[in-house]
């Protein structure tokens, strides 16, 4: 598979998951395990472009697939447009949310470029926040959605 | 929480997937988007021997309009439904029921027949297969065969699947036009449903349960009320009558009965019944 644009060949067995994956065996921990039952998001990712929590998929059903992370957003050291929206709109208190939150962002913008805040809202229904920062999440994704290429997360057109 | 240990089988068809269940028995079970098998695993409430993954078997992804009918293949997901625009146009209750099925991310993942072969009554697809009237084509070693919904759901979490076969098609007259209505009742957006209906009044009225026993279940006493001339108000009544809710964490028998009474009572209105 592909992961951040770069191409990773492992033997696993089959029943790895593929947060542990990319977490143990391509060592990039910024993508984070947190209810490990598909309710929080925090370990949200993109697998062929939409996203995704990989706590309930196996690696081995990525196989051949590409995949973005948290990692695979910024580039030559400029922030991802959501990243720094984030960043600018104070939308991350802990942080533990904030990968899976982003990733989760990036997709929505995907899927509705210009969403309204109700769409945003619900488009996060599957990423929770538990010193219930929503509200600066929220602003900071309709900021992003102003900017051109927040939507995208392929490499090289951040 | 990770998942006991299995053997992985990829299969290209559904045809080399009965052949893998039909060689591997009982102990196999088919892996499509996981999102209700692989939460079951990291439980151990499932450790299956031999899972068979038929993800990449692409030909079952489809949304086709075929007579009367829309004919979608089992492996289509919920985001391809919520956004179809045949959907959105014969079967909009499909459309809005799949848009509300867990949050963005699980729809990217689950399928149809995932969620319609897991018969779990807590869902909301196999309710709207029952309410809409569809069948169900199944492939196993001796070819197809077809199962309508109302006889698909035969207990907890079991289906009239065989351990050979594999549901490949929901088939669902088209209900283009008709008066329908979903609904969810949750406290939390991403969560099953703490009861649901689904409706639809096309002639005549379909409506099913999510939550409301031990399988997906037909409001029968409501529909028969409704066509013995009863309103929407009296015929609602009737949402829970032979039935025996669960009780868990969010809801009392007792509750999910008045929830039935108030959410059928709504969904007649909305449906137009």
């Amino acid at each position: 598979m592909t992961v951040n644009g770069t191409r990773q060949e492992h033997d696993v067995e089959p029943r790895l998951l593929l947060v542990h994956y990319l977490r143990e065996v391509v060592g990039l921990t910024g993508t984070n395990v947190g209810c490990d039952t598909s309710s929080c998001g925090a370990c949200t990712i993109h697998l062929d472009g939409e996203s995704v929590k990989s706590c309930t998929v196996l690696a081995v059903q990525a196989d051949g697939a590409e995949l973005t992370t948290i990692e695979g957003l910024a580039h030559d050291g400029q922030l991802h447009p959501m990243q720094e929206a984030f960043r600018q709109n104070h939308a991350l208190q802990c942080g533990y949310c904030t990968p899976g939150m982003v990733m989760a962002a990036v997709g929505l913008l995907n899927e509705h470029p210009d969403p309204t805040e109700a769409e945003v809202r619900e488009g996060l229904e599957g990423n929770l926040c538990r010193c219930t920062g929503y509200h600066n999440i929220v602003k900071a994704i309709l900021a992003a959605a102003r900017q051109p290429a927040a939507a995208s997360a392929s490499r090289g057109d951040a | 929480m990770i998942p006991a240990s299995f053997d992985y089988k990829r299969a290209s068809s559904a045809a080399e997937a009965v052949s893998l269940l039909a060689e591997l028995g009982e102990d196999a079970k088919l892996l499509a988007g996981g999102h209700s098998l692989l939460p079951l695993m990291k439980l151990r409430l499932a450790s299956p021997a031999v899972l068979i993954d038929i993800g990449r078997v692409r030909d079952l992804s489809y949304i086709r309009e075929d007579g009367a009918d829309i004919a979608i293949g089992a492996l289509t997901r919920h985001r391809d439904l919520e956004t179809s625009g045949v959907v959105a146009q014969h079967l909009p209750l499909l459309a809005r029921a799949a848009s509300q099925v867990g949050d963005p991310q699980v729809r990217h993942r689950g399928t149809i027949g995932g969620s319609i072969s897991h018969g779990d009554p807590a869902s909301d697809l196999p309710a709207v297969a029952l309410a809409l009237g569809a069948t169900f084509g199944i492939l196993g070693p001796n070819g197809t065969r077809t199962v309508p919904a109302t006889e698909f759901f035969t207990g907890f979490l079991e289906t009239a699947l065989a351990p050979d076969e594999m549901l490949t098609e929901i088939r669902v007259p088209k209900a283009t036009g008709a008066g329908w209505s979903f609904q969810k009742f949750n406290r939390r957006a991403q969560d099953w449903a703490i009861v649901g209906v689904a409706a639809v009044h096309n002639g005549r009225t379909g409506i099913a349960l999510v939550n409301m026993g031990s399988t997906p279940l037909r409001a029968t006493a409501v529909e028969q009320a409704l066509a013995s001339g009863a309103s929407a108000a009296d015929a609602a009544q009737h949402a829970a009558d032979g039935l025996e809710p669960p009780a868990d964490l969010n809801a009392s028998p007792e509750f999910r009965v008045h929830l039935a009474q108030v959410l059928v009572r709504r969904a007649l209105e909305e449906a137009g019944a």
